[in-house]
């Protein structure tokens, strides 16, 4: 066996419920963290940040699943749902964190949203998640069509971009993390272009 | 012939000293600049506990040393500041280096409990030991064409590693209007809580201009400059329109990202509600005449 089908095996007997289990715990991890003083003197800010952070870094993941199964033949595709889920969660503690913790308004909450570019486009991001995220199961697969399906999960890609320029937007200045996860996540998105292939001598005849 | 109305209270009823001059009613006097112009505001009810020597080392904004909070409390212990002097120098009568000896042994260097409000809509309050701009101004001898002081930073990219990567422009400038650095306000700080500046906090000396965000105060200085002319600061090169000169606190005046109108006091937890800014950062009543005339609301003043 190779090396590939080696972590094949040993990745699909990880069951999907320890994904969900280690994965959901996270936010309650931190959420721990910034209450006892694990996370500096300004808990709210670090606590809103760290979940964007893993929101964006999860969904990396998701979408680096097949260009990875592609270069390495090591398939993540039985844990993408569920990445794909927790990501979603990342995102949903996050905006919780902002709305509850943070701006405590809902006026305010408002006014932001309407006024603000990066969390505009931060919600905007939420809002197309939404439908993703409801649709992560077996049973919408059948409803929708496999083509239909795919095509309104493609809308992580749109999440994707909305998602990291929110986060680079974010920055006082240009900051070199966000800006390599905007890289990373182009990078990644570039390789779902399919280029025209080029016809065979045979081909041309 | 009728009585004439005597006092019958003698010095020693009346509140002893120590007990009148405590340090929340002395922190409410906003530093001694007007201890009875603000009393009877209502913000000047407000008891100014400072944040913990902890909180005002552990959450900083000093870019020199990299962009999170975090960043100055772990690397600005790479920083020298021993020797260390500033060069004054420009529209002045008297240029030279003053030396950290010279200052701490030439200016009377008194504690100020001011509030601190960042721009970032986050606020602490932090008992400075300092002394008045003016009076190094004055010993300089700024001459009458002097409009303007400009402060620079320190450039040392090996001790400064944020200054490794082009996130500003380096070194950090900053500066004020004369009568602004005039303003007995207006301090250079040596301290925080009787102790010598830490490095995260700009050691050895810096710029503590309360009534501005505290982009302001400029950190470990090394230059001043008396000019005729406005002189550039930092974050107006790199945002114009964002940042400007003044950088006066102004809650009706937002930051494109977040609402100015409310803040967080950093050290009250997870559950921290914000409470209101207020114009000039809490010392209107000691300021707001340096911008009669003034629209402060308009993008070249903010």
């Amino acid at each position: 066996m190779t090396f590939s089908q080696r972590a094949n095996v040993g990745l699909r007997k990880v069951p999907s419920w320890l994904v969900y289990l280690v994965g959901g715990a996270i936010p309650f991890w931190y959420l721990y963290l910034a209450a006892t003083g694990g996370m500096g003197v300004e808990p709210i800010n670090a606590l809103e940040r760290e979940l964007g952070e893993l929101a964006i870094l999860t969904l990396v993941i998701v979408l680096a699943v097949t260009p990875f199964r592609r270069l390495t033949g090591i398939s993540l595709v039985m844990h993408r749902r569920a990445l794909g889920l927790l990501s979603f969660f990342y995102v949903l503690c996050h905006l919780l964190v902002w709305l509850v913790l943070d701006v405590q308004d809902l006026g305010r909450v408002w006014a932001d949203i309407l006024k603000r570019p990066y969390i505009t486009i931060g919600m905007a991001a939420f809002i197309l998640l939404l439908p993703v995220a409801a649709t992560s199961n077996n049973w919408s697969i059948r409803k929708l069509g496999p083509v239909r399906w795919r095509r309104l999960h493609q809308l992580t890609y749109v999440i994707s971009v909305l998602g990291v320029a929110h986060y680079v937007m974010v920055q006082k200045v240009w900051e070199a993390k966000p800006l390599a996860y905007l890289v990373i996540i182009l990078v990644l998105l570039a390789t779902r272009i399919e280029l025209p292939r080029r016809l065979s001598p045979a081909e041309k005849g | 012939m009728a009585r004439r109305w005597t006092n019958d209270l003698t010095r020693s009823d009346a509140t002893p000293r120590s007990v009148y001059m405590n340090r929340r009613q002395l922190m409410a006097g906003l530093g001694g600049a007007s201890l009875l112009g603000v009393a009877g505001r209502a913000h000047a009810q407000e008891e100014l506990e400072p944040n913990s020597l902890e909180e005002i080392t552990s959450y900083n904004n000093f870019y020199e040393f990299g962009t999170s909070k975090t960043d100055p409390k772990k690397y600005a212990d790479q920083l020298t500041t021993e020797p260390w002097s500033i060069e004054v120098d420009g529209l002045v009568d008297n240029p030279g280096r003053f030396s950290m000896e010279d200052i701490l042994s030439q200016f009377d260097i008194e504690e100020r409990i001011y509030r601190m409000r960042c721009v970032e809509a986050w606020s602490m309050v932090i008992p400075w030991n300092g002394f008045e701009l003016a009076d190094l101004l004055s010993v300089a001898g700024v001459q009458d064409e002097a409009k303007f002081v400009a402060f620079q930073t320190l450039m040392r990219p090996e001790e400064m590693p944020g200054q490794q990567y082009p996130i500003l422009e380096w070194p950090y400038v900053e500066g004020l209007r004369m009568d602004e650095a005039m303003h007995p306000l207006t301090i250079m700080a040596t301290g925080i809580y009787g102790e010598p500046m830490p490095n995260q906090n700009g050691a050895p000396i810096r710029l503590v201009v309360p009534w501005k965000y505290g982009f302001k105060g400029i950190k470990s200085i090394v230059r001043i400059t008396a000019l005729a002319e406005q002189p550039p600061t930092t974050w107006a090169l790199a945002a114009p329109g964002v940042y400007g000169f003044y950088a006066n606190v102004n809650p009706n005046v937002d930051h494109p990202n977040w609402s100015q109108a409310t803040e967080r006091r950093v050290g009250g937890g997870l559950f921290s509600k914000r409470r209101d800014t207020l114009m000039f950062n809490g010392y209107e009543d000691e300021v707001a005449s340096l911008y009669e005339g003034m629209d402060l609301t308009a993008t070249e003043n903010i």
